[in-house]
């Protein structure tokens, strides 16, 4: 069965941009676009793992994590972060949300799914 | 409004004939749409003589063309009992005014036989061959030519 | 893939769109001090997205210069730096930069260098705001494809790999590692894909059962790779190194040497997975039994949640034109039927009468909600309009605001799109020729900053936009000089002031000398009239000396359907637009007069109008009128400005009609701009009055009246 990826980002670029390259290592994906939608998406699917931005309207990366985190359900579910931001304190306050772990925009697709791979058991 | 294409069956080409005055002509029947009955049309200004107007099909604006004067034949005086059969050419919906619709014809490509030489330019424009069934002379045109394309404007100039 | 990435690259651009206006919206309200506690984020995470979506398709100089906008709008969110009016002034102008930019990448024209000096504002500004506590880290780490380095904060000095051959991890989890969903497993597995590995597990930690608490972690590994270079063993670790003890390094310094005991070979892995206990406790991973959750659907079916905004679908405009093509069969289908009823003399049953008119509202009611689809609120448009009064404030050096109201007026998505050229000339216009410079202002006791209004309403049916200026109004003398000058009127012509101002929409008029930069470009109000009339629209002025001027337009809502007035003409029914008409009247004998052979003019209030009678002009009636007929003469002007009277047989009706095309069947034809169907069922076809006036020899310039019959009803 294939695995499932929420990617959780308000641009729909780079959503499609993600599903091309999760569908194309052979991912299932599905979508949301800010954290209150990625966390109305997790009541209705389980994924294996989350992909998600920082920056997004209403609820942003931070406390999307943060809430998924507060729930004993999803505490197995990785969650990469994805962000064009690399500085020590934004990944600090994701690590201390409890996201599994960081890739820099743009990504490298092959790192993405390398990343994948690392967190999927 | 008569549904031809349910009844056509076997191999071959089907075509369908109709009458212009005493004459007796077929087209082929997978450009036929459907056939209605006449009813008034709306004219076009300073269109060709064989252009009798514009009718509403259905919502959309269907030309009319006497096929009897596109002929050469003297143009015809529509009543209730004319026909227009709506075929489609290509992105082209046109309306043929008809006396009346005959029947369908199953013809091989053998059984059609080269137009008669004759001097007339529209019979060389149109006539595609004529065919022989029991005593009738059925001409084949084909419709190609039968309204200029609008792009390029000619009937409207 | 191309075609996906290029599909891609396409939704990026518009979604830029989406952000540019969102992020000028933000910036005008933060200026003009009516942003919402959450704007300054917004206008943040417009940029912020652009920045993102710039970097995945490599376009470095937006990217650069997000970055710097972005810097600065972080320390404006975080408070560190005051919004005062010069920053936000740059900001202004860096979003229009930015626009520039994004469309230059979007069209792959030639990017000017300008870009670069706003640019050194914002670091300026970014610096001067006195708080980036550390450096920012070098371009290339940040906008490439940075390579995901992680430092191992061991406290150690990092062992050397003096050996590169042979390597000893050793891998020891906390309990934090499992609350951010991370599993060693996977991690394990891919080290010893990396190269030939040992892994042993470390029971030593590990509690009798009784007291094995699930949410700690008492398992470690020792791992002993050969041939495999340690930042590929680092890489593997990337996003653990906080959440364990991590020794990499030569097999000599690593940890506690002593040889690993029980052993396990990878492979043995997942059975002691299952049947040890001590397995690394995952706190509460429920793949399997998900209590509280229904079936997942489909991936990819999830994606809206109940209180995500309001969700939307792409159509493709040929289906929704379909749609429309329908629903005015339908309306069309209505009016016969109701036609229909009337003629059988059922009309007046009542049920039938209730039964029609319902299906009356109904069939109005599904127009208007398919008519909606393709409205668009004119908002994205105001906001371009933004943009345009600061370049020309800074141009003409006046100081002007731009007021918008009713930006969530919907229109036609045709007619939006059509509306900016206009839109963006009579806004000019306001600036160049209205509003006064800051010294005459102040001189005349107003505030030195002129106010530009931008207006949209719905209005019986249509939309109206007025552009309106506070300025010092049409200055009248100077419009009848220049007109009298270009020989646009008769020096002697008594004139009202309405009929003044409207000499300003003439074919030819322009009250600059030369072709102003600002407002003229070679383009007159005349073509702004034009384009209004395009769109089915009419074009007004008002003014007020020293108070201002107003250019108002009302438009159709949508496109596919048009105001006409249905006349007879030699038994043909005809449809005349009614944006057209300007009056209709019954001529007295005599009225009509020759003029030279073959042309016919119209007395009219002492001035002279030529006729065109649409029967003959149309070929209908070549033996012309029956005599002692009286025709009916419709008024009209064209949108060149040119009068002209029409003379018809009779007037039928006035109503809306669905706009049918001729061309897809026939073709065009000249002097008729399309068809409608009437409620009989009959095709009438939709005059071009341009056309037929330009063709029936009728002058195109309203220059030979005596006296220029005012445009406005």
């Amino acid at each position: 069965m294939k695995r499932t990826v929420l990617t959780v980002d308000d641009s729909r670029a780079m959503r499609d941009m993600l599903r091309l390259c999760l569908s194309g290592a052979g991912y299932a994906v599905a979508e949301a676009v800010d954290g209150e939608d990625g966390l109305l998406a997790l009541r209705r699917l389980r994924p294996d793992v989350i992909i998600s931005d920082i920056n997004m309207p209403r609820l942003d990366g931070f406390g999307f994590i943060e809430k998924v985190r507060a729930e004993k359900d999803y505490l197995g579910i990785p969650i990469l972060v994805l962000s064009t931001e690399c500085d020590a304190a934004k990944k600090a306050r994701a690590r201390a949300a409890g996201a599994t772990g960081w890739i820099v925009k743009p990504f490298e697709p092959a790192k993405l799914v390398s990343a994948l791979a690392r967190v999927l058991a | 409004m008569t549904d031809l294409t349910s009844s056509a069956t076997g191999t071959g080409r089907e075509l369908v004939a109709f009458r212009i005055g005493q004459q007796e002509f077929a087209i082929d029947i997978t450009l036929v749409r459907e056939i209605r009955g006449w009813t008034a049309e709306t004219s076009i200004p300073r269109a060709p003589d064989f252009v009798r107007g514009v009718v509403n099909l259905r919502g959309a604006v269907l030309p009319i063309l006497d096929l009897a004067a596109r002929l050469g034949l003297p143009p015809a005086e529509p009543s209730a009992r004319h026909v227009i059969m709506v075929v489609q050419m290509g992105q082209q919906t046109l309306g043929l005014l008809v006396d009346e619709v005959a029947d369908i014809q199953l013809a091989n490509d053998g059984l059609i036989q080269p137009t008669p030489e004759v001097g007339s330019e529209l019979v060389r424009q149109f006539v595609r061959g004529v065919l022989a069934v029991d005593g009738r002379m059925i001409v084949l045109i084909a419709l190609d030519d039968i309204l200029p394309s609008p792009s390029h404007g000619v009937i409207a100039a | 893939m191309m075609d996906s990435m290029e599909a891609i690259r396409v939704t990026f651009f518009q979604e830029c769109e989406e952000q540019l206006a969102e992020l000028e919206a933000g910036l005008v309200a933060i200026e003009g001090g009516t942003a919402e506690p959450d704007t300054v984020n917004a206008v943040f995470r417009s940029v912020h997205s652009i920045k993102g979506g710039a970097g995945a398709f490599q376009l470095a100089d937006l990217v650069s210069f997000a970055h710097g906008f972005e810097t600065v709008l972080d320390e404006i969110r975080s408070g560190r730096l005051e919004p005062r009016a010069d920053i936000m002034g740059t900001m202004l102008h860096a979003a229009d930069v930015l626009s520039d930019l994004v469309r230059e990448a979007r069209d792959g024209t030639a990017l000017g260098i300008g870009w670069r000096e706003v640019l050194a504002d914002l670091d300026a500004i970014a610096r001067h705001g006195s708080v980036p506590a550390e450096p920012p880290p070098p371009e290339a780490d940040e906008f490439g494809f940075a390579p995901i380095t992680i430092r191992i904060p061991t406290g150690e000095p990092e062992p050397m790999a003096s050996d590169p051959d042979r390597l000893m991890v050793e891998f020891r989890p906390h309990p934090t590692l499992f609350a951010r969903a991370h599993d060693p497993i996977p991690v394990l597995r891919e080290l010893a894909r990396l190269g030939e590995a040992r892994i042993a597990c470390d029971l030593e930690r590990l509690p009798p059962l009784d007291l094995l608490d699930p949410e700690q972690a008492y398992l470690a590994w020792r791992i002993e790779l050969s041939g495999v270079p340690d930042t590929a063993v680092r890489d593997c670790f990337e996003f653990l190194d906080e959440d364990c003890d991590l020794v990499i390094g030569p097999r000599s310094t690593a940890g506690v040497p002593p040889e690993p005991e029980p052993e396990l070979a990878l492979g043995h892995l997942p059975a002691a997975r299952t049947a040890t206990a001590p397995e690394p406790s995952r706190p509460a991973p429920s793949k399997v039994s998900a209590p509280s959750q229904a079936a997942p659907p489909p991936p990819g079916a999830a994606t809206c949640g109940d209180n995500a905004p309001p969700p939307t679908i792409r159509v493709d405009l040929d289906r929704l034109d379909r749609l429309i093509d329908l629903v005015g069969e339908l309306v069309i289908n209505q009016a016969m039927l109701g036609q229909r009823v009337i003629e059988a003399g059922v009309a007046r049953q009542p049920a039938v009468a209730t039964g029609l008119d319902e299906l009356k509202l109904l069939t109005r009611e599904i127009q208007e909600s398919v008519m909606a689809i393709r409205a668009q609120p004119v908002r994205p448009l105001f906001q371009r309009m933004g943009r345009i009064v600061r370049e020309v404030a800074a141009a003409t050096g006046k100081v002007v605001r731009l007021r918008t109201e009713g930006e969530g007026t919907e229109v036609d998505k045709t007619v939006v799109e059509r509306l900016a050229d206009p839109l963006t000339h009579l806004i000019r216009n306001a600036i160049d020729h209205g509003i006064e410079t800051p010294e005459r202002r102040l001189a005349a006791g107003k505030p030195a900053e002129g106010t530009v209004r931008l207006v949209a309403a719905h209005r019986s049916g249509r939309v109206v936009i007025e552009v309106s200026d506070d300025g010092g109004g049409i200055d009248r003398s100077r419009v009848r000089q220049i007109a009298e000058r270009k020989g646009l009127i008769p020096a002697d012509a008594q004139l009202s002031d309405p009929e003044v101002d409207s000499l300003l929409f003439l074919p030819g008029f322009s009250t600059t000398e030369t072709v102003s930069d600002i407002s003229g470009r070679g383009v007159g109000m005349d073509v702004v009239k034009r384009s209004i009339q395009a769109l089915g629209g009419r074009l007004a002025v008002a003014s007020r000396p020293g108070q201002g001027s107003s250019f108002g337009m009302s438009l159709p809502l949508t496109l596919a359907v048009l105001d006409g007035m249905v006349v007879s003409v030699a038994d043909q029914t005809l449809v005349v637009p009614l944006t057209a008409i300007m009056e209709t009247l019954r001529p007295a004998p005599g009225d009509v007069r020759a003029l030279g052979p073959a042309a016919r003019v119209l007395a009219i209030r002492g001035g002279f109008v030529p006729v065109v009678d649409l029967g003959e002009e149309l070929g209908f009636s070549p033996a012309g009128r029956a005599e002692g007929a009286q025709p009916v003469a419709v008024l009209v002007e064209t949108s060149e400005g040119a009068c002209a009277a029409l003379l018809i047989d009779s007037i039928q009706d006035q109503r809306q009609v669905v706009i049918k095309s001729l061309e897809a069947n026939y073709g065009t034809i000249p002097g008729i701009a399309a068809a409608t169907i009437l409620g009989n069922g009959r095709v009438a076809l939709i005059l071009d009055v341009d056309a037929l006036v330009a063709s029936s020899g009728a002058p195109a310039s309203s220059s030979v009246l005596s006296t220029p019959l005012s445009c406005s009803r």
